[in-house]
């Protein structure tokens, strides 16, 4: 029963082993440990889902998660899915809509559009709303964030 | 905020989670999706000494359908039970429920017996138990038992469970032939907690509702099981009037608490209206 731990975790693919404590949650641990600082801290407590991040396949809260719990597990954050290139046209969509202003809430926005355009299929502006529930944006008013992904999957899907 | 220190510990069998529980009791807590519990930790509401992280325990996981009763593990994730075909086809109310419980990212962490267990009075997953008549297994050391839905629940984040118990799964009984469900909340934005919630479940035959079960949340202090409003539908073929009875029985049934989201008379009319509703498309869907 520690307060601190040794992990091990691949991170945007990278092997990481270091030492945490019990109490950091895995947004601190990539932003302080690794320097990873493109997942944002809003509220730290689920409510506006900047620190989206992907552990195991599935976007998770990661100030809802320690990183003592990531111990194993597969991390993508938005550095190592910008260079993966799974993004990028959705990334092109986000500028060419003027899907962010200040673009504190972006790498959420991505990482939460990304898990929706992986169920291979066209939504309605509803159900990419519905989606997008979890993520607080303060600048655009959502409308360009909708747009943005509707048109990726018109151009992924078909129109 | 940043949570408070704590240890941690990550069992990897259902003993040694029962064996800390024991020890430790109210100085630990179990640690499932964290949805709710490291919120209250990253605020500084609750400073437990321990936390069991219950995570690996493969006993506590999964959706199974026998004998008439589905169960529903404990570490069930809210997105596992939204697309299980158990769920859809045997626990059609709570398939309808799920979709309402907050958002993508929390669902795929969250899990069926943490929202149980934390009885939160404004979470959907309370109330679909009370009305589908579920039972709670729960384990201590020295054996198991099993709580009623309707007698587990006692007031704001309150429950039966004692503290070196832990909730191992749910047991709801599959929906029987010529049973319907209906399940309705309002909230303010998707996701949010309601404002007001029903859980209907009935024979239908016709128009002619029978075993009438009606269940409501984020009305008071837990989810409320409504017996003079349900039995105000006993028997009964649907009508106007019928629904002006159920929603005036509703009245004595419910003492809803009021706060800054809405008043508690916004939101017993709230539930009377969702109760209406949810019977019309309920017998319509025949
Ligand atoms: C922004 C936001 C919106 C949300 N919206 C909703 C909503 O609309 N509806 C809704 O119902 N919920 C909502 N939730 C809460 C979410 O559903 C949680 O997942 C759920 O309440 C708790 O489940 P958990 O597995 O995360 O539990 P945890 O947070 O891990 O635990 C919660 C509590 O239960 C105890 N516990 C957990 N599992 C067990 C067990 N097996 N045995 C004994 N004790 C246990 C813990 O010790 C803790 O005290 C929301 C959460 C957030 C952050
Ligand atoms: S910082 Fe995690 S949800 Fe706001
Ligand atoms: S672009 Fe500023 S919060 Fe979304």
């Amino acid at each position: 029963m520690e307060e601190f731990a040794d992990i091990e975790l691949t991170v945007n693919g990278e092997k990481i082993a270091k030492r945490v404590e019990a109490r950091q949650h895995l947004v601190d641990f990539l932003r302080i440990e690794l320097g990873l600082t493109g997942s944002h801290l809003g509220c730290e407590h689920g409510v506006c889902g900047a620190c989206t991040v992907r552990v195991d396949g599935s976007i998770v809260r990661g100030c809802l998660m320690l990183a003592i719990q990531a111990d194993g597990a597969d991390v993508w954050t938005i550095e190592g899915m910008s260079d993966a290139g799974e993004i990028e046209d959705l990334q092109e969509a986000f500028i060419a809509r003027n899907a962010l202003q200040c673009g504190y809430c972006t790498p959420g926005m991505l990482l939460t559009s990304a898990e929706m355009l992986e169920a291979g299929r066209k939504m309605t502006r509803a159900e990419i709303r519905e989606f997008l529930s979890g993520n607080y944006c303060r600048c655009t008013g959502y409308h360009a964030i909708v747009d943005a992904v509707e048109t990726v999957m018109e151009s992924r899907f078909g129109g | 905020m940043k949570a408070p220190r704590f240890a941690y510990i990550r069992p990897e069998s259902l003993d040694e989670v029962l064996e800390l529980l024991a020890e430790h009791g109210d100085d630990a807590r179990i640690l499932a999706g964290g949805q709710s519990l490291m919120p209250t930790l990253n605020m500084r509401l609750s400073r437990p000494r321990l936390l069991i992280d219950i995570n690996r325990i493969e006993e506590l996981k999964g959706i199974s359908f026998e004998d008439g009763t589905v169960r529903i593990g404990a570490l069930a994730r809210h997105g596992e039970v939204m697309t299980s075909s158990i769920v859809a086809e045997h626990l059609p109310m709570i398939a309808e429920a799920m979709p309402h419980v907050a958002h993508v990212a929390i669902r795929n962490r969250g899990t069926f017996g943490g929202s149980i267990a934390l009885a939160d009075p404004a979470a959907e997953l309370p109330a679909c138990a009370v009305a589908l008549g579920a039972e709670f297994v729960l384990a201590n050391k020295r054996g198991r038992r099993n709580v009623a839905a309707r007698s587990f629940f006692n007031g704001l984040y309150e429950t039966e469970r004692a503290d070196d118990e832990l909730l191992v799964e749910t047991r709801i009984p599959a929906i029987e032939s010529g049973y319907r469900s209906s399940f309705m909340e309002l909230a303010r934005r998707h996701g949010d907690f309601a404002l007001a919630g029903v859980c209907c479940h009935a024979r239908v035959d016709g128009n002619v509702l029978s075993d009438v079960r009606l269940a409501y949340f984020g009305s008071e202090d837990r989810p409320r099981f409504a017996d003079g409003a349900s039995a105000a539908a006993e028997g009964k073929a649907w009508s106007e009037d019928v629904k002006e009875a159920v929603k005036t029985a509703l009245g004595d049934d419910l003492d809803p608490i009021g706060n800054f989201h809405a008043s508690a008379a916004t939101r017993l009319h709230l539930a009377r209206v969702l109760t209406g509703r949810a019977i019309d498309r309920m017998v319509a869907a025949g």
